[in-house]
């Protein structure tokens, strides 16, 4: 396959994902608004704009409304949920013959369809409608690929572009949220406590499987471990690194080349497989973030440079 | 605009309101459909070509958006007997198209036995000198043709334009088939049509038969469509067609010339191009031979075309076939390389070069249609009997001031064919592009082809950036 095709698949599923995932976090900040008083409410918006390294260029107001609309349709935001739904559209055009007809399709009419539902500010009462259909448009897009899509190269450059997307954001939405993590005597137990890791999980998807899990109880340790180092679950760490790697092995594979960008993978996977929760926070949790956040990168640059994404 | 007095053929209807052979079938089909419920169907048709991104790219003033071709669901049909005559003279035509192109590349024989000015020739920018003396592979130089026809009486087609470049249109006319049958399907079992899905395999087929030298040898050569990117107004075309080949749809940052072979970056390393289906014109192909400022095409591609490392179709300089000046010697050019008399009309056309057609030009503006001789797209154009005296009188300016640019031809009464409103079916002038490829195993013709309609009452401009639309176009199986 084209270099470029690769490059547009990558960014197309890297897209969608963050397209999703920001739709998750203003579910999840959308939420906390409505239980919590409004000066809560205003930090956690804030810790959204954080969460998504957008406060630089926010200049509005901290209100849900103001600071949604920003995320979901603002002018100018190259952020924003329908930028980015318009770039993996764009991406899917330019990759038009990498993909089957009805991934083709079902991007397609979610750029159509979220294009009119946010012609218009978004109200507070339709916004859990908008966010809904967010996250269903993410669901169909990755339905038609599993359905319809053959497992060859392409596949692999559109997984390997959605689990290094979905890492990155479970890594950031605790890089934000670490100092609640950290264990301190003075917060825990605190209604404010409770309520903030409900958010985390929430805003990631993993608060039924984090009850189920752990028979409804919170707590800090539990939680970091759960989205670290759960296997199980799709949105850890841990599931994104391993299913890199096996994307990432597949390739090599099949055009029977080691890469560079593979072994700098397979060895950032085999180290966190062998990673306690203690280690680390006694490493200090925004360290490993940090840390992980700068491999990734790294992978991603080396991925592109291994299969020409670009001259 | 004013609608034109002529009174037209139409294809479904004699003078007297009976239905013509053609159209029976259809008619009493029709004629038993809700109007409501086909107007449904219309909305939904819509919103199928949307969802599927048939759209083509608009320039200009909404630069970037993206439009529809209005799509009429009222087809456009052609008997098998009709579609037969059709055929012979496309055929014709096209054989004739590049035995003159390989002529006036070599030894000029046309030339020589005096059927064509050579003045037509040294002065035309669409002849290119590096394919003096080059044979294409295979000997073919136009794989793809689109022939326009126009028709004015039950046998009079005539040609109004011979596309050897590169035509566009063709994915149109698969959707719209497609369309059809998703939104009729028991039409189709009504009305025998002939198919013309088959269009891309034999696309596919015909270009790998004219593998270049280098491919010598190789079962299944590397095709790769060239296309300027995805804000070309026919992207979509070239996106559809790569896909349905089979082949890797290529821009030119994709490209490089690599050991002498034109190679496309993949993710396994550079790999050569057998044929190259490119929807690029000749002057951008390559910086280092033509337009040097030219981003969409491959510097060095010329140097590897001539010595046999890459087919490029359609092979550069058959844009000479198809200028409008050349146009009007076509009968004489079929003739000439057939020794055949020609079974398709040309459209009677006056070269405002000669000065005689020229002063008769200037005397019946008004009646006349007066196009620049390099011109397409139907702009820059006069269409005498719908334009005011003012616009006459501008464009009489124009044509004095640089006569050799311009040829006139009388104003047609192009035929109707009707369309879906909601008052009814109401008729609109139609023209006809059959789809013809070219392979050395021989010519291939798509029964059909991409039928424009002018969606505007009384309308001849049929062209999609000028309120045209599109219908599908069928051939009646035998």
């Amino acid at each position: 396959m084209l270099g470029r095709s690769a490059w547009g698949i990558f960014w197309m599923a890297r897209y969608l994902e963050r397209a999703e995932n920001t739709a998750r976090l203003l579910d999840a900040g959308f939420r906390m608004a409505l239980t919590r008083g409004n000066t809560v409410a205003s930090d956690e918006w804030r810790s959204v704009l954080v969460t998504l390294g957008m406060d630089d260029g926010y200049t509005g107001d901290m209100s849900g409304p103001a600071i949604t609309n920003w995320l979901l349709r603002g002018a100018g935001n190259d952020g924003s949920v329908l930028s980015m739904m318009e770039a993996a559209r764009t991406n899917a055009r330019m990759v038009r013959t990498a993909i089957t007809r009805e991934v083709w399709e079902v991007t397609n009419e979610s750029w159509m369809q979220l294009q009119s539902l946010l012609a218009k500010p978004v109200k507070e009462a339709d916004l859990g409608h908008v966010l809904d259909v967010i996250r269903r448009q993410a669901t169909s897009v990755r339905g038609a690929m599993e359905g319809t899509m053959l497992r060859n190269d392409i596949f692999n450059f559109a997984r390997i572009g959605t689990h290094l997307e979905r890492a990155d954001n479970t890594a950031r939405i605790l890089d934000v949220k670490y100092h609640v993590l950290l264990p301190s005597a003075a917060w825990v137990g605190s209604r404010l406590d409770n309520a903030q890791w409900e958010m985390v999980l929430r805003s990631v998807a993993g608060e039924r499987a984090f009850r189920w899990l752990h028979a409804g109880a919170l707590d800090p340790k539990g939680i970091a471990q759960f989205l670290i180092l759960d296997g199980r679950f799709p949105r850890s760490l841990t599931y994104c690194l391993r299913k890199l790697t096996s994307n990432m092995e597949w390739l090599c594979r099949d055009y029977h080349q080691e890469t560079a960008a593979y072994r700098m993978q397979k060895e950032a996977s085999d180290k966190l497989g062998k990673t306690t929760i203690t280690d680390i926070f006694e490493h200090g949790l925004h360290e490993f973030i940090t840390e992980f956040l700068a491999t990734n990168r790294l992978v991603a640059d080396a991925i592109a440079a291994d299969y020409r994404f670009t001259e | 605009m004013p609608s034109t007095t002529i009174s037209s053929y139409d294809e479904m209807l004699d003078a007297e309101g009976n239905v013509r052979p053609a159209y029976a079938g259809y008619r009493e089909w029709y004629q038993a459909q809700s109007p409501k419920w086909l107007e449904k169907q219309g909305k939904n048709a819509e919103d199928v070509f949307r969802r599927t991104g048939i759209t083509f790219n608009v320039y200009g003033e909404d630069a970037g958006q993206e439009r529809l071709i209005p799509f009429d669901m009222i087809p456009r049909i052609i008997t098998a007997d009709e579609w037969k005559k059709l055929s012979r003279g496309i055929d014709q035509r096209v054989r004739a198209l590049n035995a003159f192109l390989h002529d006036l590349y070599h030894k000029r024989e046309i030339v020589k036995a005096g059927k064509l000015p050579e003045r037509l020739l040294a002065q035309n920018e669409a002849f290119l000198p590096e394919m003096v003396g080059f044979t294409p592979p295979g000997g073919v130089y136009t794989h793809i043709v689109g022939i326009d026809l126009v028709r004015t009486g039950p046998d009079d087609f005539m040609v109004l334009e011979d596309n050897a470049r590169t035509p566009s249109g063709v994915s149109y006319m698969l959707e719209n088939r497609e369309t059809m049958m998703a939104m009729f399907p028991d039409l189709f079992t009504k009305v025998q049509v002939q198919p013309v899905s088959d269009y891309p395999r034999a696309l596919a087929r015909s270009l790998a038969a004219c593998a270049p030298p280098a491919a010598q040898g190789s079962d299944r050569p590397v095709l790769a469509v060239l296309t300027p990117g995805i804000f070309n107004s026919a992207y979509y075309e070239h996106a559809f067609l790569a896909d349905q080949m089979g082949a890797e749809l290529v821009e030119a940052a994709d490209l490089r010339v690599v050991d002498g072979r034109v190679c496309m970056r993949t993710t396994r390393g550079w790999r050569a191009i057998d044929v190259l289906y490119r929807r690029v014109d000749d002057n951008f192909l390559d910086p280092l031979t033509y337009n040097p400022d030219s981003m969409l095409g491959v510097a060095g591609i010329m140097d590897v075309y001539r010595s046999g490392g890459i087919t490029i179709a359609n092979a550069p300089g058959t844009g000479i076939a198809d200028d409008k000046a050349i146009y009007s010697f076509m009968p004489e050019i079929v003739e000439f390389y057939t020794g055949e008399k020609p079974i398709l009309k040309n459209v009677p056309t006056w070269r405002c070069s000669e000065a005689d057609a020229l002063a008769y030009v200037l005397d019946h503006l008004s009646e006349l249609v007066v196009k620049e001789v390099h011109g397409s797209g139907g702009y820059g154009m006069l269409i005498g009997p719908t334009s005011s005296k003012g616009e006459i009188a501008a464009f009489e300016k124009k044509l004095r001031a640089n006569p050799d640019n311009y040829i006139a031809q009388p104003t047609l009464s192009l035929s109707t064919v009707p369309i879906f409103t909601k008052a009814g079916l109401a008729p609109r002038h139609v023209d006809l592009r059959p789809f013809v490829l070219v392979s050395p195993h021989g010519i291939n013709i798509t029964p059909g082809g991409l039928t424009r309609v002018a969606l505007k009452k009384g309308s001849l401009v049929v062209n999609s950036s000028q309120g045209g639309g599109t219908k599908d176009s069928w051939v009646l199986a035998e």
